[in-house]
C-alpha cells in the first residue's frame, strides 16, 4: 500500500511541474512587469529592484531559483503587502478557507449521499422527482446568484443571519457562506448517488443478495452501499476543486478574509507574486488531494491492485 | 400433492409502450427431488416464469396466478414472509457468474451470512459450513480460499461458489438459470455433472432454465418446452425427444446438430423470427413461423392438452409420431 | 451434441425504428425536456429581438430615472439601475453576450475535443498513451485559476473569454470521443472499411465521426451551462466582458451590491441567467436519456 501511495506520488511529479511552469511562465510572458504601476522609478532604482528580485538573469534560471525556493516552502515576497511574504498571506488566508471548504464539503458529502439514496430507494416517487428537480435548480443557480439572494432572504429580510465577515469568529457568521458554497456540490453528488445507487440496486449481486433472502436493509446496507457510494469517492476530487473555486467567490461576496479573497485582491492589484503563490498552493492542494481520493478507492474496491 | 404448484402463471411489465406480457399462463408442477428443464429462446418467457416466483422480477413487472409451496401461495407472500422460502427453502443460481457475486465482498461474507441469517449459526460455525460446501462443490484448498474476493476464482469457479453458497441451508428446491451459458464448454460439462451430484447427494429439486436442448437432456428428467410466453409442450425426456407433437419442439430438435447425422446434410433452421413482445399475436405465438397452421391457430391459442400420461401438447395440429 | 435455439431465430420480423426517430420520440415523451426547448427558445428569440423594440440603448443613461423599480409607464420593464440605464435591455443585451459566448466556446471546444479525442483513439498505441496523459496532466490543473490569471495579465477581451474557456472544456470532449473511438474501432464497418483500404483519416471522417454525434449532442447541451456559467463568474469578478458591455454575470454582480434598496436589480438578470442554465441542464438530460435508453 505504501508502495503504491509512493507511486502515485512520483506519477503525480509531472502534473505539479506542469501545474508551476505554466503559471509562472504565463506570469512572466505577460507585457509588463510588476513595477509598471507605480510612477516612473528612475532606471538604476528600478535595475536595483529587479536584481534584487532577481528579474535580470535569464528566465530559466529565475524559474529554476523559484522551484528551489518553492521546495523550501518559500513562495517568494509579495509585491502588494509590502511587508509580508506571500507564504506568510497564504497561512493567514488558509485556515479560513479550510475551514469554509471542509464544513461545505462534509455538508455536500452527507446531505448529497442521504438525499441521492433515498431518491434510488423511492426511484419515480414523488421524492424522487421532487430531489431530482431541486437537485437541477441547485446545479443551474450559479452560487454568487444564490449567495446574494440567500443574504438578501436571511440577512436582510428575516435578520437571522450575518450579511458577510466573520464577525468575532462564531459559528452563524459561517452559516451562510457554507451553505452557498455546498448547494451546487449537494446538488451534483445527490444526482450521482441516486444514478449509481439505481445502477447498483439492478444489479446482478443485489439480485443474489435478494434471492438469498437477506431483508432488504440487509441488501442496502450491506451489499448495496459501498459500490454505489464508490462514484462519490471520485468525485471528491472534482468537488475540492470546485469548492476552492467557489470560494474566490464565496470569499468575496461574504467578505471572509481566507485564500480566495486574496487571489482576487491579488490578481486585481497584479500582485503577480502573490496570485502564483495561490495558484500553485491550490493547485498542488488539488493535486494531493486528488491523489488520497485514488488511494481511498484502490483500499475500497479490492479489485483495484496495488 | 406436488412440492411446488405453478397455476396459471402470468408476467407483464409496464413500459412506455404500454403493458408488455412476457408469461401467459404457465402452469406445471414439481415433484420432489425432480430434475425439471425449461427450454425455451430467449423472450420465451422462461427466466420471468422463476424470477417471479422468487419474487424477483424488476421493479416494473408484475406477477399473476399462483405458487403454491408448502401450502402458501409465493406470489402472495410479505417480502418478510418470502424472505423465511428464498435462500433457505427455494435458492437461485444464475446465469452469468462473473457478476452474481458481490465484487466488494469475501467469499466467506457472502456465504455465511446466509447461515447466519436462516440457520442462526455463529459465524464460527458457518464458516465451517462454507469450507464443507465448497469440498462439496470441489473447490480445491476450499478454507484458504474463503477469504478471497470473486475476482480472484475463474468462471467455473465462481459458479462452483454460487451453488456452494444456494446449497447452504439445504433447499428443497434449486432453481438454476442458465447455469453453464457463460462458461467454456469444458467447464459447462464439470459444472453439469456437478449439478446432477448434487442433486443425488442433497435430494435436492432442480428447475434448470435453458435454451440449450442438449443440456436438459443431460440432467432433466421431465421437459417444458415454452414459446411467445407460453407452454407449447411438457412431458418426460423421452415424451420431448422422441415422441415430440408440436412442431416447434420438433423444430428445435432438428437444429440440434447430431453425430450420426448424414454428410454433408444441412443444418435445419426455423425460418422466421420469435413474435414481438410489444404486439403479442392473438392465437398460437408460433403460428407464423409454423409449417402446420390451420386457420384457428391465428384466432386462439390451442390450450395445453394430455395426449398421453403426462406428456402435455398445445397444438391444434395434432401431429402423430 | 448440442446447439443454442437463439441460433435458429431468422431475420426479425419488427422492422427496427432508427435509432435517431427512436430517441426523438422518447424526448417527445420528456415533458420537462420539451417544456425546457421551448421556454429556451423563447428566451432566444426575446434576447435576440428584444433590444430593437426597446426604446432605450443599453448604454444609455435615463437622469431623470435613476434606480426606478419596475415602471410600465415610462418603459423600463425592469427598473433601471444606479446610473439609469434601462434594466429590461441590459438584461437582454447581456444575454447576448452570454449566449454567444456560450456557443463560441462550446464548439471551439468541440472541435479540439474531437480532433485530439479521435486521434489518439484511432491511432492507439504509444501516441494515444502520451496524449491521453496530456489529457490527465492538464485535467488536474486548477483551470479557473489560469482563467483569471489570463485576464489579469492580457487585458479583459472578449476573444480571450472564448478561447480560455475552449481550452478548458475539451478535455472532457477529447476523453469521451477516444472511449467511443476506441469502442467502435473493433466494430465490424470500421474493420471492413480498413480490410478495404479505407486510409485513416477517411475512416475518421466516414465513420467514427458521424457514430459520435449522439455523445456530442448530449455533450454540447451540457457545456453551454457550463461555459455561460464560466464566463458570468468570471464578470461576475469583473474580470470578463466591460462596461458599458454587460453579460448576465456582471449584471448579476451590480444587482448584488444595490439589492438592499433595490433588489430588482439582482432579480431579473439572475433569474434570466438561471432559467437558461436550468433549460439547457434539462435538455442535455432529456437527451441522454433519450439517446441511451437503458435507464427507462
Amino acid at each position: 500500500m505504501l508502495a503504491y501511495a509512493f507511486k502515485r506520488f512520483i506519477g503525480a511529479l509531472p502534473t505539479l511541474f506542469v501545474l508551476i511552469a505554466l503559471a509562472f511562465f504565463m506570469i512572466r510572458a505577460a507585457p509588463g512587469g510588476p513595477f509598471d504601476a507605480e510612477r516612473a522609478l528612475p532606471a538604476e532604482i528600478e535595475a536595483n529592484l529587479r536584481a534584487a528580485y532577481h528579474l535580470d538573469e535569464p528566465l530559466v534560471q529565475q524559474f529554476g531559483r523559484y522551484l528551489a525556493d518553492l521546495v523550501r516552502g518559500d513562495f517568494g515576497p509579495s509585491f502588494q503587502y509590502k511587508d509580508y511574504t506571500v507564504t506568510e498571506l497564504i497561512m493567514t488566508g488558509f485556515p479560513v478557507s479550510l475551514r469554509l471548504g471542509g464544513l461545505a464539503m462534509a455538508l455536500a458529502v452527507v446531505v448529497g449521499v442521504a438525499v441521492g439514496s433515498l431518491a434510488a430507494l423511492r426511484q419515480n416517487s414523488w421524492i424522487d422527482h421532487a430531489v431530482m428537480s431541486v437537485s437541477m435548480t441547485g446545479i443551474s443557480i450559479p452560487n454568487f446568484v444564490m449567495a446574494p439572494i440567500l443574504i438578501l432572504v436571511f440577512a436582510i429580510l428575516l435578520g437571522w443571519l450575518p450579511a458577510g465577515g466573520l464577525g468575532d469568529g462564531s459559528p452563524q457568521n459561517l452559516v451562510l457562506p457554507v451553505i452557498s458554497l455546498a448547494l451546487p456540490q449537494i446538488a451534483y453528488i445527490s444526482r450521482l448517488t441516486r444514478g449509481s445507487m439505481i445502477e447498483v440496486l439492478r444489479s446482478n449481486f443485489v439480485r443474489t443478495a435478494r434471492a438469498k433472502g437477506l431483508s432488504e436493509r440487509t441488501v442496502i446496507v450491506r451489499h448495496a452501499l459501498k459500490p454505489a457510494l464508490l462514484p462519490v469517492i471520485s468525485y471528491l476530487g472534482p468537488t475540492t476543486a470546485a469548492l476552492v473555486t467557489g470560494s474566490v467567490v464565496i470569499e468575496q461576496i461574504f467578505g471572509v478574509p481566507g485564500l480566495g479573497r486574496y487571489f482576487v485582491q491579488g490578481a486585481l492589484n497584479r500582485d503577480y507574486t502573490l496570485v502564483m503563490g495561490v495558484i500553485v498552493f491550490y493547485g498542488v492542494l488539488i493535486v494531493v488531494f486528488n491523489l488520497l481520493v485514488d488511494l481511498m478507492y484502490a483500499l475500497l474496491d479490492p479489485r483495484v491492485k496495488y | 400433492m406436488s412440492l411446488l404448484d405453478v397455476h396459471d402463471l402470468k408476467v407483464s411489465f409496464e413500459t412506455n409502450d404500454g403493458l408488455l406480457p412476457a408469461v401467459q399462463g404457465v402452469s406445471f408442477a414439481l415433484e420432489e427431488g425432480e430434475a425439471l428443464g425449461i427450454v425455451g429462446e430467449s423472450g420465451s418467457g422462461k427466466s420471468q416464469t422463476v424470477l417471479a416466483l422468487m419474487g424477483l422480477l424488476a421493479d416494473n413487472g408484475v406477477a399473476s396466478g399462483k405458487a403454491e409451496f408448502e401450502g402458501q401461495d409465493l406470489l402472495g407472500l410479505s417480502p418478510a414472509r418470502l424472505n423465511r422460502v428464498r435462500g433457505e427453502k427455494i435458492s437461485m443460481i444464475f446465469q452469468d457468474p462473473m457478476t452474481s457475486l458481490n465484487p466488494y465482498l469475501t467469499v466467506a461474507s457472502q456465504m455465511t451470512e446466509v447461515l447466519t441469517l436462516h440457520k442462526d449459526m455463529t459465524r464460527r460455525e458457518a464458516r465451517q459450513e462454507a469450507v464443507r460446501m465448497l469440498d462439496a462443490v470441489h473447490i480445491p484448498d476450499a478454507s484458504s480460499r474463503l477469504d478471497r474476493y470473486p475476482h480472484e476464482f475463474s468462471g467455473g469457479m465462481r459458479q462452483r461458489v454460487m451453488i456452494a453458497m444456494s446449497l447452504l441451508c439445504r433447499p428443497q428446491i434449486l432453481i438454476a438459470d442458465e447455469p453453464t451459458t457463460a462458461l467454456d464448454v469444458t467447464v459447462q460439462a464439470q459444472i453439469l455433472r456437478l449439478l446432477d451430484e448434487i442433486r443425488r447427494e442433497f435430494r435436492t429439486a432442480v428447475i434448470l432454465i435453458t435454451h440449450d436442448l442438449g443440456v436438459v437432456a443431460e440432467v432433466c428428467d421431465r421437459v417444458i418446452v415454452m414459446y411467445g410466453g407460453r407452454v407449447m409442450e411438457s412431458g418426460s425426456l423421452h415424451h420431448i425427444f422422441q415422441g415430440s407433437r408440436h412442431p416447434y419442439t420438433r423444430g428445435l430438435l432438428a437444429s440440434v446438430p447430431r453425430l450420426d447425422q448424414e454428410r454433408g446434410g444441412r443444418l435445419q433452421g426455423i425460418p422466421g423470427a420469435p413474435p414481438s413482445l410489444s404486439r403479442p399475436p392473438t392465437g398460437c405465438p408460433f403460428e407464423a413461423r409454423c409449417a402446420y397452421r390451420l386457420d384457428r391457430c391465428t384466432s386462439v391459442p390451442p390450450p395445453l392438452k394430455e395426449r398421453d400420461r403426462g406428456h402435455r401438447v398445445a397444438c391444434y395440429a395434432e401431429l402423430i409420431l | 451434441m448440442s446447439t443454442a435455439a437463439e441460433t435458429i431465430t431468422g431475420a426479425p420480423a419488427e422492422k427496427g425504428r432508427s435509432l435517431w426517430i427512436d430517441a426523438g420520440l422518447r424526448l417527445k415523451r420528456n415533458r420537462a425536456a420539451v417544456t425546457a426547448a421551448v421556454i429556451l427558445a423563447f428566451m432566444t428569440v426575446l434576447v435576440v429581438v428584444g433590444p430593437w423594440f426597446s426604446p432605450y440603448e443599453y448604454d444609455f443613461t435615463d437622469w431623470d430615472r435613476i434606480l426606478i423599480p419596475p415602471d410600465i409607464a415610462s418603459g423600463h420593464l425592469f427598473g433601471t439601475d444606479g446610473i439609469g440605464r434601462d434594466i429590461f435591455v441590459r438584461t437582454l443585451f447581456g444575454g447576448r453576450i452570454s449566449l454567444v459566448v456560450g456557443l463560441v466556446a462550446t464548439i471551439v471546444s468541440l472541435v479540439i475535443g474531437i480532433a485530439y479525442g479521435a486521434t489518439a483513439g484511432y491511432l492507439g498505441g504509444r501516441v494515444d498513451h502520451i496524449m491521453m496523459r496530456i489529457v490527465d496532466i492538464l485535467y488536474a490543473m486548477p483551470f479557473m485559476f489560469f482563467v483569471i490569471l489570463l485576464m489579469v495579465l492580457f487585458g479583459r477581451n472578449i476573444v480571450l473569454i472564448f478561447v480560455a474557456i475552449g481550452a478548458i472544456n475539451w478535455l472532457d470532449m477529447a476523453r469521451i470521443v477516444r472511449g467511443q473511438t476506441l469502442s467502435l474501432k473493433r466494430k465490424e464497418f470500421v474493420e471492413a472499411a480498413e480490410a478495404l483500404g479505407v486510409r485513416p483519416f477517411r475512416i475518421i471522417r466516414r465513420h467514427i465521426v458521424p457514430n459520435l454525434l449522439g455523445v456530442v449532442v448530449v455533450y454540447v447541451t451540457l457545456t453551454i451551462p457550463q461555459v455561460i456559467l464560466v464566463e458570468s463568474f468570471l464578470s461576475f469578478l469583473g474580470l470578463g466582458v466591460q462596461e458599458p458591455m454587460t453579460s448576465w454575470g456582471a449584471l448579476v454582480n451590480e444587482g448584488a451590491q444595490e439589492m438592499e434598496s433595490a433588489p430588482w436589480t439582482l432579480v431579473f438578470p439572475a433569474v434570466f441567467l438561471a432559467t437558461t442554465l436550468f433549460c439547457f441542464n434539462f435538455i442535455g438530460d432529456g437527451l441522454r436519456d433519450a439517446l441511451d435508453p437503458k435507464d427507462r
